[in-house]
């Protein structure tokens, strides 16, 4: 890996407050090199989200009680930033596509405003300028006829064309880091894979790093350099993306890869994990993932396991790993 | 342009509307029980008299050919003559509409000016002091009859503290003005009480919208977030919650004007119908309803501009 542009660190996100308080990111720690795109992929409510919102602060409309650990991007501690600090570092280092590209955009402003918009912030550009710049910046995402499209308004593009609005909204003013989250989970199939190949050229023309979040494992191998594998707020398993599939060392990763189906091979029946995710509000002891483990043992119920590696660039919390694989 | 060919088309498909409030307003007047001669008259009125009075107002005629009367009359842009004033009625409602119409204007800027920073600080900062005294104070507000709180405040601020004239209407701008300050402000309560809540609650909602995150990401100051992105997202449901509670207030001022003493249309509507002054309520109503129709079409112009989803077509 290059040198990481992020590095975060223990990373703990609290929601309400004790005794009804539930920790939704539980000590999660990773790292993004530069140009890398790193995946971080689990089911709904594992902590994904949260754990890319943090980064940049913005969580919607539930304010969490207490986000602790260190964010670590390009020296500086985002952590210790003041709200009105960090407004510096959403759009202009840091930017952020979302889920949903049908509600992402505002309705009642045309897209070249709310493109210019930015622009004309961050970077001090003349309307005029700002316009000729959105252009290109279309033009860059595949928006065929830009400078037409500039003065519709949202509810005139499809969705996969509003993500490309979108992702040239996020990259007007050239972010270090792009996260996306669950970018494509909203579109079809065949407009999902171009979104994909197009993020990953912006990656390649503009050197930024990605943090790319999705529950899509299929998405994952096609996106990502590396990945994280979350489960109730922890990270389980965090490989270089084909080490990962060629050797899940974590139950829970093998779990996942055994519910995939495979393109174009014959696998026999595929096997769904057992139970459902736990609740954050009284998560299991030990391990969280071991009532649903076929492997566990009993202290997996009362140790919880730590990261270790496994292999070069290859980290795994299990306390049966060497058994298991 | 296009907004001109919609209110155009508008205003042409109301002329059917119109049409069925002149129908209404005539008949439920002749369903009343009483009628202008024998009031006229009084007790001294002979039945022979009353019967020369009736033929000589033409009530004696049948009532569809009042009824063509009327509407030949309006074709002609005239409302007839009144029974009580004996004159013209055009004139007459002419010199009452405006003191209505500006205190109705004059209320809703002041609601519109009260409403847009008090939603937006109580919802932004919502469950904090200054929402829950806004509600209460609003919730108060409203529960005070107009009369009453038009009482209330003629002795605060034109008696114990003189700086508003206790009634009347003035005779140039600045002075009407002045003189409406205090009715408007009550009007403009009561609106205000209903506008704050609707939107205070489209304010929240969009805030917790994805766009809203949108922006934020982009990293638009908060200031910007909220007067750029959120504000005139939120007005669409307030638009129209304006215009019904306007349209109702355009009918409702009679009470306010008469705390007040301003020659307005609803203290003339309410004593043409103690007179039973047909031609004259017909005028009124027609009037009216003319009012409430604009404000509906003028919230309709509204919307479009606010929403470019709404089409003009």
């Amino acid at each position: 890996m290059s040198q990481p542009i992020i590095k975060v660190d223990d990373l703990r996100v609290t929601f309400g407050h004790a005794p009804e308080s539930v920790t939704v990111v539980d000590g999660v720690s990773f790292e993004i090199g530069e140009g890398e795109v790193f995946g971080l992929v689990g089911e709904s409510g594992s902590g994904k989200s949260v754990t890319c919102r943090s980064l940049i602060q913005l969580f919607g409309g539930a304010r969490p009680s207490s986000v602790t650990g260190r964010i670590l991007f390009d020296g500086q501690d985002l952590a210790q930033l003041s709200p009105t600090d960090f407004v510096r570092i959403r759009g202009t280092r840091i930017a952020m596509i979302f889920q949903d590209p049908m509600t992402a955009l505002n309705p009642t402003m045309r897209i070249g405003d709310q493109i210019q918009e930015t622009l004309c912030r961050h970077d001090g550009l003349t309307t005029r300028q700002a316009r000729l710049r959105a252009i290109d910046l279309l033009k860059a995402v595949g928006v065929t006829a830009p400078e037409r499209r500039l003065d519709s308004y949202p509810h005139e593009f499809s969705g996969g064309m509003r993500q490309r609005v979108l992702i040239a909204i996020a990259l007007a003013c050239r972010p270090k880091l792009l996260i996306a989250d669950e970018p494509t989970t909203a579109l079809d199939v065949t407009v999902q894979d171009q979104i994909l190949k197009l993020i990953l050229r912006l990656r390649d023309e503009t050197g930024m790093a990605v943090l790319f979040v999705t529950h899509d494992l299929g998405v994952v191998a096609q996106t990502c350099d590396r990945v994280g594998v979350m489960y109730a707020g922890r990270i389980m398993e965090m490989a270089d993306t084909t080490q990962l599939f060629a050797n899940p060392s974590h139950p829970y990763t093998r779990a996942l890869l055994r519910a995939l189906p495979a393109h174009g091979k014959r696998t026999g029946r595929l096997e769904p994990i057992g139970g459902a995710p736990p609740s954050l509000a009284d998560p299991p002891k030990g391990c969280r993932f071991h009532p649903r483990c076929r492997d566990a043992v009993f202290d997996c119920t009362t140790v919880r396991p730590p990261l270790v590696t496994v292999a070069a660039g290859h980290t795994g919390a299990c306390l049966r790993m060497e058994a298991v694989s | 342009m296009k907004l001109v060919f919609f209110t155009l088309s508008r205003l042409a498909q109301l002329l059917p509307v119109l049409l069925g409030i002149t129908f209404v307003a005539f008949f439920l007047l002749r369903v009343m029980p009483g009628d202008p001669a024998t009031l006229m008259l009084g007790s001294r009125g002979t039945p022979e008299d009353i019967a020369a009075l009736t033929r000589q107002l033409g009530l004696d005629r049948p009532l569809s050919a009042q009824y063509l009367s009327f509407l030949s009359d309006i074709a002609r842009g005239s409302f007839g003559r009144s029974i009580a004033y004996k004159a013209q009625i055009g004139p007459l409602i002419g010199e009452r509409l405006w003191p209505t119409l500006a205190l109705v204007g004059f209320s809703t800027v002041l609601a519109v000016a009260m409403t847009v920073p008090l939603a937006m600080l109580t919802a932004v900062r919502r469950g904090g002091v200054l929402d829950h005294l806004v509600k209460i104070f609003f919730v108060v507000a409203m529960s005070m009859p107009g009369f009453w709180l038009g009482v209330l405040l003629i002795l605060l601020f034109a008696i114990v503290i003189p700086i508003f004239p206790v009634s009347g209407y003035g005779d140039d701008f600045l002075t009407r003005l002045h003189h409406l300050v205090l009715p408007a402000t009550i009007i403009a309560l009561g609106t205000a009480a209903l506008t704050i809540r609707s939107l205070r609650s489209s304010i929240v909602a969009v805030l917790g919208a994805d766009y809203i995150d949108t922006a934020r990401a982009k990293g638009m100051p908060e200031r910007i977030v909220l007067w750029h992105h959120v504000f005139r997202n939120s007005l669409t449901s307030t638009i129209s919650v304006l215009a019904v509670h306007t349209s109702w207030v355009v009918g409702g001022t009679v009470v306010i004007e008469t705390v007040f003493g301003i020659p307005g249309l609803g203290s003339l509507l309410v004593s043409s119908i103690s007179a039973r002054d047909y031609p004259m309520v017909q005028g009124l109503t027609l009037t009216f309803a003319v009012l409430v129709v604009s404000i509906n079409l003028l919230a309709d112009v509204a919307y479009a501009l606010v929403d470019p989803r709404v089409s003009l077509s």
